[in-house]
Formats: C-alpha cells, sequence, structure tokens
C-alpha cells in the first residue's frame, strides 16, 4: 500500500511540471531524422531549429512567451517518428508540430496530429502530404511538380521535344516520376524513354544505353546523392551529347564534388538559398537567405543547406501564425497558418490558402547549370 | 539490338560482377576455415573504399600510397576480428558466431559513420578518365583495372591454396580441423589468417571499385547481400565458384536492365538464384557432397 502511495507520489511529481509550466512557455515539438539514411536532411533541419530557439528567446520570445522546441530523433525509421510523435502529443503537450524529414515517416504521424487536432508543418517534399488537403497539415519544401514544371518550361523553350526520364526507384524517386508521366504530355512533349535505377546501384551505363537508342533531345534525372553523381559519370563516359536535367534531389555541393567533372552543363531547378549570392538584390529574399547563411555557418562551421531551410520556413510560419492571431492554441495556430500571405521565407514566399497548405509555386525554383563546378543561374 | 550496345551491357555487367566476385571470395575463404558466414564480409569491402578516400584526401597521400595503406588497415581490421570477438568465442555453436559477425558490421558501420561522416565520398581513378570504344561500347580505364585485379587476385589465391604450405594448412583445417590440429597445424592461426585474406580481398574489391561507384558508410550492406547470393550461386565453399557467381549476377542484372526493364534489376539476379537453388542445390559449381556429419 505503501509502495503504491509512493508511486503514485512520483507519477504526480513527473507530471505535475509539465501541467506547471503549460503557461508561460510555447512548446513546439520536432520530430527529426537526424541519424539514420536521411540525417543529410535531418542534421542541417535539427541545427537549425536549436539555432533558432536561441535567436528566438534572445530576442524576447513569441508574444513575451519563452519558445521551447522539443526535438526527437527518429533515427530516419517510420516506428520511432510515431513514437516520438505520440509522446510529443500526449507527454509533452506541444502547442504545434514540425516534421517529420521524409516524406514516408510525414505520413506515418499524420494521423496523430490530425487526431488530437495539433497543426503539423512538414519538411518533407511529397505532395501527398498535402493533397488531398488535411486541415492540419503542413508543408514547406517545393513540391516536385514545382521542380517539374521549371524544367519542362526550360526544355520546351530550347525546342527538345523527345524527352527520357531515369529516376530511382525510393519514394523520392517514383513520386517524381509519376509527376514526369504526368506533365510531360501536358506540355506537349513526348517521352520517348522511363528507365529506373536502384538506391544503391552502382553502374547506370545499360539504362543510359537503352536511353541512347531511343535517341531523345533530353534527359531528366530524378534521384538523390549517389544514384545521379553515378549517372552523370556514366553519361560523360559513354560520350553522351544529350543534354541531362537533374532534380532539386541533388541540390547541394556534395554532387558537384561527387561528379567531378562529369556534373559540368549539367541543369537543374535550385532553390534560391543554394545561389543566394547571385540572385538580384531587389529580390525579397536576398537579405534573409544572406543572413540565415551567415548565422548558420558561423554557429555550426558547416556549410548550409536547402534543408535546413525548409526548418527554419517551418518554425517561422508557426511563429507568423502565433503573433498573427496573438494565440497559441493548436485550433487558432491552425486557422492564421492558413491565412498566411507573402511570407518570405527561406524556400519562397508562402502564400497560404484552405486549398493550398504549402503556398508555394514554381517561381520558388530558378534554373541554373553547373559551370566550372559552381551553379549559374540560367533563368530567373 | 546492336553489338555497342550488348558488349556495353556486358562490360558495366562483368565490372560490376567482380566486386560481387570479390566480396564472394572472401566469405568462401572464411567459411572454409570455420564454417561461418562472415557477415561483416561486405564491411570489409567498404572500408578498403572508405580508408582509401580518408587517406587520400585527408591525409593529402596520392592515390596509390593510399590504397595501399587502406588495404593494409582493413587486413589488420580483420586480424583484430578474429582475435577480439571470435577467438574468445571458439567452440561455440556456428550461429552464434554468425551472429557475432553480424554485431561486428553493424560496430564497423557504425564506427566508420561516426568519424568518417554520412557523406556518399569519391576517389580519383587509378589512370586516366578517358573512355575507350571498344566496337561501339564505351569502357573506361577503370572497368580494365577492376577486371585485371580480380583476375589477379584469383591467380594469386590459387596458387597460394595449391602450391604453399600455408595455402595447404588452411585447406587441411577447412576439411577437418582435429585431423589438422593432430598433424601439428595451428588452427588458431590459420583461422586467423582466413580473416586477414578475406578482409584484405574485401578491401581490394572496395578500393578498386570505387573511383567508378562512389562509396559511403553502408555500401557494406548491399554488397555484402549480393555477394553472399554470388557464393550461394556459385556453390557455398568454391572460391572460384564464388567468383564466378559474382560475375554471373553482374552480368545477369546488367542484360536484365538492358534488354527488358530496369525497373526489376535486382529481381532478375535473384530469380536467376532461386532457380538454379531449385534445379541444383548445391549451386553451379559447387559438389552435392558438402554435407558433414
Amino acid at each position: 500500500m505503501r509502495k503504491g502511495l509512493l508511486v503514485l507520489v512520483v507519477m504526480l511529481a513527473i507530471l505535475m511540471p509539465v501541467k506547471a509550466s503549460a503557461g508561460d512557455t510555447i512548446k513546439i515539438g520536432a520530430v527529426v531524422s537526424v541519424t539514420g539514411p536521411a540525417s543529410f536532411l535531418g542534421e542541417p533541419e535539427r541545427n537549425t531549429l536549436v539555432m533558432l530557439q536561441d535567436q528566438i528567446n534572445d530576442s524576447g520570445g513569441i508574444l513575451g512567451k519563452k519558445l521551447e522546441i522539443i526535438i526527437y530523433d527518429d533515427e530516419t525509421e517510420v516506428n520511432k517518428a510515431v513514437l516520438a510523435a505520440d509522446r510529443l502529443i500526449r507527454r509533452d503537450r506541444v502547442q504545434a508540430g514540425i516534421g517529420g524529414t521524409t516524406s514516408g515517416n510525414t505520413l506515418a504521424i499524420i494521423s496523430n496530429f490530425t487526431r488530437a487536432e495539433i497543426p503539423l508543418v512538414s519538411m518533407a517534399a511529397a505532395e501527398r502530404i498535402v493533397d488531398p488537403v488535411n486541415p492540419w497539415i503542413f508543408k514547406t519544401p517545393q513540391s516536385d511538380r514545382h521542380a517539374v514544371t521549371r524544367i519542362l518550361d526550360h526544355a520546351k523553350d530550347q525546342g527538345y521535344k523527345r524527352i527520357a526520364i531515369i529516376t530511382v526507384s525510393d519514394g523520392f524517386g517514383q513520386a517524381g516520376r509519376e509527376v514526369l508521366r504526368e506533365l510531360v504530355p501536358e506540355m506537349g512533349l513526348t517521352m520517348v524513354s522511363d528507365e529506373i535505377y536502384g538506391p544503391r546501384d552502382t553502374d547506370m551505363t545499360s539504362q543510359l544505353t537503352r536511353i541512347r537508342n531511343q535517341n531523345p533531345d533530353a534527359i531528366i534525372c530524378w534521384g538523390t546523392n549517389p544514384g545521379p553523381a553515378v549517372i552523370a559519370r556514366n553519361r560523360q563516359q559513354l560520350r553522351l551529347d544529350i543534354p541531362l536535367y537533374m532534380s532539386h534531389g541533388v541540390a547541394s555541393r556534395r554532387f558537384i564534388e561527387l561528379a567531378g567533372n562529369a556534373s559540368e552543363g549539367l541543369l537543374l531547378p535550385l532553390g534560391r538559398l543554394s545561389v543566394a549570392e547571385q540572385i538580384p538584390d531587389d529580390h525579397p529574399q536576398k537579405q534573409l537567405l544572406l543572413d540565415y547563411i551567415a548565422d548558420y555557418e558561423s554557429r555550426f562551421n558547416t556549410p548550409v543547406s536547402s534543408f535546413g531551410g525548409y526548418a527554419w520556413d517551418a518554425m517561422m510560419l508557426i511563429k507568423e501564425a502565433i503573433e498573427m492571431g496573438e494565440s497559441a492554441e493548436p485550433q487558432d495556430i491552425r486557422d492564421n497558418l492558413e491565412k498566411i500571405q507573402g511570407f518570405v521565407g527561406t524556400g519562397g514566399i508562402f502564400n497560404m490558402s484552405p486549398e493550398d497548405h504549402n503556398g508555394l509555386d514554381e517561381t520558388s525554383f530558378v534554373m541554373a547549370r553547373i559551370v566550372d563546378q559552381d551553379w549559374e543561374i540560367v533563368s530567373e | 539490338m546492336d553489338l555497342g550496345s550488348i558488349l556495353q551491357y556486358l562490360v558495366s555487367g562483368l565490372t560490376v560482377g567482380s566486386t560481387y566476385g570479390l566480396t564472394a571470395l572472401g566469405f568462401t575463404i572464411i567459411f572454409n576455415a570455420t564454417r561461418v558466414i562472415n557477415f561483416a564480409q561486405g564491411e570489409f569491402v567498404m572500408l578498403g573504399g572508405m580508408l582509401a578516400v580518408f587517406f587520400a584526401g585527408a591525409l593529402n597521400l596520392g592515390v596509390f600510397p593510399a590504397v595501399l595503406l587502406a588495404v593494409s588497415c582493413t587486413t589488420l581490421v580483420g586480424v583484430c576480428m578474429e582475435r577480439l570477438t571470435i577467438r574468445p568465442v571458439q567452440g561455440a555453436n556456428v550461429v552464434n558466431i554468425i551472429i557475432i559477425t553480424i554485431g561486428v558490421s553493424i560496430f564497423i558501420r557504425g564506427v566508420v559513420m561516426l568519424f568518417l561522416g554520412k557523406d556518399t565520398f569519391s576517389l580519383p581513378p587509378f589512370f586516366g578518365t578517358e573512355a575507350l570504344e571498344f566496337f561501339g561500347a564505351m569502357i573506361i580505364p577503370q572497368s580494365i583495372w577492376i577486371l585485371l585485379i580480380t583476375m589477379l587476385v584469383l591467380v594469386g589465391l590459387r596458387t597460394y591454396f595449391n602450391k604453399t604450405i600455408f595455402g595447404k594448412a588452411m585447406l587441411a583445417c577447412s576439411f577437418e580441423q582435429k585431423a589438422a590440429h593432430l598433424v601439428g597445424i595451428s588452427v588458431d592461426r590459420m583461422i586467423m589468417l582466413s580473416f586477414a585474406i578475406s578482409a584484405l580481398v574485401g578491401s581490394i574489391g572496395g578500393v578498386i571499385l570505387t573511383p567508378i561507384t562512389l562509396t559511403s558508410y553502408d555500401v557494406g550492406i548491399m554488397l555484402g547481400l549480393k555477394g553472399f547470393a554470388a557464393c550461394i550461386l556459385g556453390g557455398l565453399g568454391n572460391p572460384f565458384g564464388a567468383a564466378a557467381g559474382g560475375l554471373i549476377i553482374g552480368v545477369l542484372e546488367s542484360f536484365g536492365a538492358g534488354f527488358i526493364s530496369s525497373a526489376y534489376k535486382d529481381a532478375f539476379a535473384f530469380i536467376i538464384l532461386l532457380v538454379i537453388l531449385f534445379v541444383k542445390p548445391s549451386g553451379i559449381f559447387g559438389r552435392a557432397d558438402i554435407e558433414r556429419v
């Protein structure tokens, strides 16, 4: 009996501070893949959130309240993401959520946040996250559709008609493939070849040889490192002079390093964060991007990546929504997130609406060409 | 289908198949000495590539010293693995030791991830980047290197096992450990040697493939799996069957991707593997009498 009482007291002691502190802090919960296969995305995201928490609190918090971002690492595992989401909702009682890092993990935790009626801003790109629109779910990265539109617009301007695609067989590649298969005919182009490779494949000359036999005007490759670097190298090896478009999935310096001089002349859509130096001075994102890059690089001593920007956008959109409604109640945050207009973020300018929970369009990308191992904007 | 395309598929299949083969060889050598499947074999391949990248980049060595250093370090890792994890549990159930090798592979992967990072890395090719044209197929010099070195390793191993006293002693251990012990062969030392040799062979595979295929801390998983499949295909316990099995899987994948559909590339190899195991359970080059009592 006494033991039972003791347990009760201990349990109360654990639960009490959570309730007591709910009033003077704003709690945001994040599910981030800091380790595991998606760590290249999750690590800059975590860093950005840690940095933002300090910056916001140093300048007086949100509505005068202290901001607390609780970050759980899901190790890029779906199960751990669901557990982390559950913990954020039930134990930490967060007012809004950020995450997950990958599309798969986001889709897995959507139902938890929806059921708890807490808004979630995802840092993953898949269109399915916001289409069909779920009232509680938002996302910050541009959709594949925007990148594909940007690429096909450019290809059309060049007079290319016959398009070959080569996509990776993981979630990112297959989502891209679906959009490509839909938009290529829609924009009046012909798809002459549709090749697939595995995420860990080390040689794609077979696929490229097949593509060469179809004689396309341009090739579009959809994947994340290292596959596209191998494809760029194989293309050079086969001496294919067909123009090669890459996706925004390889918008990192690492890709240029990996592909070496095989990356010369490749075209890809880029978020403005990657080419902040080159965008015109009067562009509304310019100053914000330069500040974010300077802050991030001086604090973490590693180069910034566009992935950290997704976290920046997610946190700052939530902050904006709280300040708009002067309330940190989950319901109010949700309602106001949907009303945000003209919000300048790292990914682009967000115009949310009840029908669009992403708020970006294809102008959030620029087309760039890789010249002398660096990006050069070819169309704003 | 023109000759150029067919040759292209063949060359890329042989190139990738060589690493499967070298990984499979490593499995076989340890299996022969200990009856254990060493699931850390893929990690030896990864270590070879990652360490070569590290030595070439961080220590600013040329490609050749870096490669030599990487191969020697990996061999040392193989020896340490045997000393620290396999020998202390000597006499344990084979299944237990296999679980230990899985543990070692996770450990090696974790250490490499922590110290060398989670990125993908590349290594400059040994000689020349310009592709050579051969009947309409494009061959990069590194592919020729890979095939040559694989052949050399095979010939070297054959000579070692057939002509040297150490090689014969190792073979003796694989046939009957107790009898080998009775005639004065140090079984412990032979087992250690088998780990050293398979780490050596694996890391050679890793360093020669890295300039073409890039490397990262987790490439060992897939290579280990394909190498294991090659081993089974060629007949478990037969080194030359293992190497041939690797080449066959590589070529099948490449032709499958080229002629039928790249979407099912990985499936072809495993379908063929299943068919062969149904028809000839001991593998193409395996003897049916390896059952031991």
